[in-house]
C-alpha cells in the first residue's frame, strides 16, 4: 500500500506550523522559543563565562557546551524519568557539532558558552527544534556567528519522501520508515547534522537532502524574522 | 551581596516601599495559563512578574503503598533547570530543588487536596498514581509560591486518560477530572531587618534574614509551614508573618 496522503493532511514537502520567538528567558544572555507542530523547545544561552574545573579551559579558544533535556511530562504516554540518559547525551553532542561551525569563540579563551535546551512537549523532531531554538538563542546572546543554522528532519514513509516527520509518521506501521535529522548552515548550504535510522537508497538520500535544504531555507527566514522582531521599532 | 546593595534595599524599606516600587505586601502581576501541553494529563504555566514556572501532571497505574492499600499515590518533583538561572547547574536535584518539591508536596498532601481513596482501582493491587513535575523556565524569585500555584492549577487542569482495566490509552483523554477537595495556596513571607515582605525578587532573596512559607486552606487553616533563612524568628515574628500569609492567600486564591 502506498503512502498517498500524510496522516495529518500536509503536503509531502510541508513542515508543521512553526512559531518562533527570542528573548523569552530574561535571566539568560540570549534565549529562544521554537515550536514545530506539537513539539516545543526553549533554549537559553549563558556566557561566555568562566569554566570549571580548570582543566576544561582552553587558552586558544572558548568552548561551546550544549545540554538537551526532555521535561518529565513532555511525552505522550509514560512520564520521562528526569536526568541525562544516553540518548540525551548523544543528542547534546550532535547539537554541539551542528552549531559549532557557525560560531566563533576565539575571542573568549578559557571561557564557556552554555546552551540549555528544554522540551516541554514532544512529538518527534525534538533535536531539530532544539537546534533551531539554540541557533536563535546564540544570535540573541550576541555570540559572534558567521551564519545561522536551521534544522529539520526529513525521511521516507513507505514509498514517499517527506519533510518534518511527526511521531505518527516516525512510528508508521504499514511500511518502512527512514528518519533523517539534518541541520543546514543557511548561506553555504553545508550540512552540520546528519543522522539516519531506517532503510534508505543512495538516490533517496540525495533527494531527501535537497528537500531538507528547501525546508531549512524557509525555517531560516522564520528564525531571522523572529530575531528582527525583538528590535522592531513600534510606531504608536 | 555587597554593603551598598543592602543599604539600597533597606533605605527603601524604611520609607515603606520596595526598591522596585511595590508595597511591602504587594505581589508582582500574576498570570496563569492552563493546558500548554497536550501530552501531559494536566499542565499549567504560571508567571509572577518575570518568574515563569511550568508544571505538568502525568498519570499512571501502579501498586499502592502497603500501609495505604486502598489509596492512590502522589509524587511531586522539582527540577531547578540550569536554563532558568545562571546559578543552577545540570545534574540531579540538589537540596534547593528537594526542599522546593517537598514544601509544595506538603501543602497539597496535608490539605487533603486529593481524595486518594477515589484513586483506588483494586485494593492492594492497582491504584492511580499522580506525578507532578515542576520546571522553572525563568527564576526571578519566589519559586515557592509560583510552584505551588502551578502545581495546584495543573492538578485542576488534569483529565484522566482512557483506561480499560488493563492498559492506559494516553491518546484518549476522558472528561473526568481528579477527585480534588481543598486546595492550598502558598504565601512566602520574608524578613529583612525588621521588615516583612512578600513575593521577593532575587535581590531581596539574597538579603533574607529569615523566610516563612505559609500554606493556607480556604478557611484560613494552615496546612504546611517551612522556615528558611539563617536567622531565628521570635514567636511574635511568626504570628505577624502567618497573619500576612493568610491575608495574601485570600487574594491569591481568587486566581484559582
Amino acid at each position: 500500500m502506498a503512502y498517498n496522503k500524510r496522516i495529518d493532511g500536509r503536503k509531502f514537502d510541508e513542515t508543521r506550523p512553526i512559531e518562533a520567538r527570542v528573548g523569552v528567558i530574561k535571566n539568560s544572555d540570549g534565549s529562544a522559543y521554537f515550536k514545530m507542530g506539537k513539539t516545543t523547545a526553549y533554549a537559553a544561552v549563558y556566557g561566555p563565562r568562566g569554566i570549571h574545573p580548570k582543566f576544561l579551559q582552553n587558552p586558544r579558544n572558548g568552548k561551546l557546551r550544549c545540554f538537551y533535556n526532555m521535561m518529565p511530562f513532555s511525552s505522550m504516554g509514560e512520564r520521562v524519568r528526569p536526568g541525562a540518559n544516553r540518548r540525551a547525551k548523544e543528542i547534546a553532542m550532535v547539537t554541539e557539532k551542528a552549531l559549532l561551525p557557525v560560531i566563533d569563540l576565539t575571542e573568549f579563551p578559557n571561557s564557556v558558552v552554555d546552551v540549555f535546551i528544554e522540551l516541554p512537549q514532544t512529538d518527534a523532531g525534538t533535536r531539530c527544534a532544539g537546534i533551531c531554538a539554540a541557533s536563535m538563542a546564540l544570535a540573541d546572546a550576541g555570540i559572534p556567528m558567521k551564519d545561522m543554522v536551521a534544522s529539520v528532519s526529513v525521511g521516507r514513509v513507505d514509498d514517499k519522501l517527506v519533510v518534518d516527520l511527526d511521531y505518527s509518521e516516525e512510528s508508521y506501521e504499514n511500511g518502512t520508515v527512514a528518519d533523517i535529522p539534518t541541520a543546514i548552515i543557511s548561506r553555504t548550504g553545508e550540512i552540520s547534522l546528519l543522522q539516519m535510522d531506517g532503510k534508505l537508497s543512495r538516490d533517496d538520500l540525495k533527494k531527501a537532502i535537497e528537500m531538507a535544504k528547501k525546508a531549512c531555507s524557509k525555517i531560516d527566514k522564520i528564525q531571522r524574522d523572529a530575531l528582527k522582531k525583538k528590535y522592531e521599532v513600534k510606531n504608536e | 551581596m555587597n554593603r551598598e546593595q543592602k543599604d539600597y534595599i533597606l533605605n527603601f524599606l524604611e520609607q515603606g516601599i520596595r526598591f522596585d516600587g511595590r508595597k511591602l505586601d504587594e505581589y508582582r502581576p500574576i498570570k496563569i495559563e492552563t493546558g500548554f501541553s497536550e501530552n501531559a494529563e494536566g499542565s499549567a504555566k504560571v508567571s509572577i512578574g518575570d518568574t515563569i514556572v511550568l508544571a505538568g501532571v502525568k498519570l499512571s497505574v501502579g501498586e499502592p503503598y502497603p500501609d495505604t492499600p486502598n489509596e492512590g499515590t502522589m509524587m511531586i518533583n522539582a527540577e531547578l533547570l540550569p536554563l532558568s538561572n545562571p546559578d543552577f547547574e545540570p545534574g540531579p536535584p540538589g537540596i534547593q530543588a528537594i526542599e522546593l518539591a517537598r514544601v509544595v508536596d506538603r501543602g497539597i498532601r496535608e490539605s487533603g487536596s486529593i481524595d486518594t481513596k477515589k484513586l483506588c482501582i483494586k485494593k492492594r493491587e492497582k491504584v492511580w498514581s499522580i506525578t507532578v513535575d515542576i520546571c522553572p523556565i525563568n527564576d526571578e524569585g519566589n519559586l515557592f509560591d509560583a510552584s505551588t500555584l502551578a502545581a495546584v492549577v495543573a492538578l485542576k487542569n488534569t483529565k484522566f486518560p482512557s483506561y480499560d482495566g488493563d492498559v492506559i490509552d494516553y491518546k484518549k483523554k476522558t472528561k473526568d477530572s481528579l477527585p480534588l477537595k481543598k486546595l492550598p495556596v502558598s504565601c512566602t513571607v520574608i524578613k529583612i531587618d525588621n521588615y516583612f515582605i512578600v513575593d521577593p525578587t532575587p535581590e531581596e532573596e539574597k538579603k533574607v534574614d529569615s523566610r516563612l512559607t505559609v500554606e493556607v486552606e480556604e478557611d484560613g487553616t494552615l496546612c504546611a509551614l517551612q522556615k528558611g533563612g539563617d536567622k531565628p524568628l521570635t514567636a511574635e515574628d511568626i504570628d505577624k508573618m502567618v497573619k500576612i500569609g493568610i491575608k495574601k492567600s485570600k487574594e491569591l486564591r481568587k486566581l484559582l
